[in-house]
């Protein structure tokens, strides 16, 4: 019963947020959306044992990301009711036509594959402590080159942000 | 009801009543310190020495209109203090207040931890609450509807990002010293003397308690300096600069709201000071004098101890406030960005460099 309550609050909580984030008209219930849906997840997370994972999760998403995304609202001052004028003709009729083509495929292919799921969690095993050590040792042996690639990538993406915002070409005015 | 449960409920009762007299009694003594630090009187008219002070501020903010400015975003200035209420409280959860002792209830032996919860990655919690934090600053500021807590707000969360990371950077050494991100063995991992491997200089060191402090006074004060912006004290005061913002995020907030952001404020202000003693003064250990002194008061030397090296950094806190005038905004993210995270980078690398050739000796031989 009560694993049934602690997967049900934070679940219907994240769908709750995805909603917000989707149909609220302001950029900031959006976020504020967001962040719901991000901290919720980090509730389910821990109802599976994995405080590394969920402790993360608030951190870097719902407080380092987010944090940022409303800075950016309120210092360039979009705050205000999105438009909803379709810029494209039919935008709207496009892009839920090409989901929902989308949502069948996956569908038919899941279907076909003979694949089940239980409606509730695989028990957790409450005998593991210490998920950093874990998350840890697998990272830096198993995980070890992937990860590296991974810091790479970031790195790369770091510095060609960079050379677009600051594009010192002589004889050219910001 | 299980006994976990009724410990668990009574541990939280205790630790709320424990922060909101403890606020009182705070914000009595900082006005009390920083009039004496100015040669002015301070508060003196209720009750004695004026500690009731406080407790008639609160009723008047309490009995106060409550103000909705007509241009507010209704949703959001509602949540914004609760957003600010809510992790001042769940941080003081992973500060351990004292070693765990058994107690017999109906003839069961139950181990009690001195601690809200015993977590084994509380320092990510304790730097995720307070990331946390940071949204009911930019939401009240935003919330608003009014030029003067946008601009707190916006400076509130550029500043709290910034010392973020350096707190952050600055707890990465003390977690590879003490081996653990759970608060509970980063106390225990501090308990005993220093030594060093040099007979002259051990029999010097031998008498230094293991406190964190000295391995990693580098550590230590960025931490510090970081804590203090984090809160927002002065001289990091600059999202709620008087003389240029009015009140800051805060502005057009009055009555119990208000008081909400206030009794954050300080008791955020004490959780930080609780921590830092916990990361890096060593917590609640201490001589607990259990031959001389009775039994059930040698039981609460370790509380003691913790509130003697919290009330004292407390102290470094107002007389830091009553000393230094507010930095400039530029300064404040030159010393955030290219002062404080790079040392801590430098200082990380060498911790670790010195405690690997402890481990597994030099790479040479």
């Amino acid at each position: 019963m009560l694993d049934i309550v602690l997967f049900a609050v934070p679940a219907s909580l994240v769908i709750l947020g995805a909603l917000i984030v989707i149909f609220a008209k302001n950029p900031v219930h959006n976020s504020m959306g967001l962040v719901l849906t991000l901290a919720s997840l980090a509730v389910i997370y821990i109802t599976l044992n994995a405080t590394f994972v969920a402790m993360v999760q608030i951190l870097v998403y719902a407080g380092a990301v987010m944090t940022l995304f409303l800075f950016v609202i309120m210092m360039i001052g979009v705050d205000k009711p999105e438009q909803t004028r379709e810029e494209i003709k039919g935008q709207t009729l496009l892009v839920s036509g090409t989901l929902f083509i989308l949502i069948g495929i996956i569908s038919y292919v899941v279907i076909n594959s003979g694949f089940k799921w239980d409606l509730w969690f695989p028990p957790v095993d409450y005998s593991l402590e210490g998920t950093p050590n874990i998350i840890a040792g697998t990272l830096f042996t198993e995980w070890v080159l992937p990860f590296e690639v991974i810091s790479l990538l970031l790195i790369v993406a770091t510095a060609a942000a960079l050379a677009l915002a600051y594009d010192t070409k002589p004889g050219k005015k910001k | 009801m299980s006994i976990d449960l009724i410990i668990g409920l009574t541990k939280a009762f205790l630790i709320l009543g424990l922060l909101l007299t403890n606020t009182i009694l705070l914000i009595w003594l900082e006005r009390k310190l920083v009039a004496g630090m100015q040669s002015r009187v301070g508060p003196d008219r209720a009750g004695p020495f004026g500690i009731l002070q406080t407790v008639a501020d609160a009723v008047k903010l309490l009995l106060k209109e409550q103000i909705l400015p007509l241009k507010a975003d209704r949703a959001m200035y509602l949540l914004a203090p609760i957003l600010a209420l809510v992790p001042s409280f769940l941080i003081f959860m992973i500060i351990p207040l004292g070693p765990s002792f058994d107690i017999e209830i109906q003839g069961e032996n139950v181990t009690v931890d001195l601690v809200g919860a015993n977590i084994n990655v509380g320092v990510l919690f304790f730097l995720a609450l307070s990331s946390i934090a940071v949204y009911s600053v930019v939401l009240a500021g935003w919330s608003s509807g009014s030029k003067y807590p946008l601009l707190g707000g916006v400076r509130a969360s550029a500043q709290m990002i910034s010392y973020e990371a350096a707190m952050g950077l600055a707890l990465v050494p003390v977690i590879l010293y003490s081996g653990s991100m759970s608060m509970t063995d980063i106390v225990q991992s501090q308990s005993g003397f220093l030594s060093s491997p040099i007979p002259l200089l051990d029999s010097i060191v031998g008498f230094i308690p293991k406190w964190n402090i000295f391995p990693q006074f580098v550590a230590f004060a960025i931490f510090f300096v970081a804590s203090v912006a984090e809160v927002n004290r002065a001289p990091f005061d600059l999202v709620e600069a008087e003389q240029e913002l009015v009140g800051g995020f805060h502005t057009e907030y009055s009555g119990f709201r208000f008081a909400m952001f206030f009794l954050a404020e300080y008791i955020n202000m004490f959780n930080m000071c609780a921590i830092t003693a916990t990361f890096f003064l060593g917590g609640w250990l201490g001589p607990t004098f259990s031959g001389f002194l009775p039994p059930i008061i040698s039981a609460f030397m370790p509380a003691v101890w913790l509130g003697i090296k919290t009330f004292s950094l407390l102290f470094i806190y107002v007389w830091i406030r009553a000393t230094l005038p507010r930095l400039r905004y530029d300064q404040l993210m030159e010393l955030g960005w290219k002062r404080l995270i790079p040392i801590s980078l430098i200082w990380l690398i060498l911790s670790s460099i010195v405690l690997g050739v402890r481990e597994f000796g030099l790479p040479w031989s």
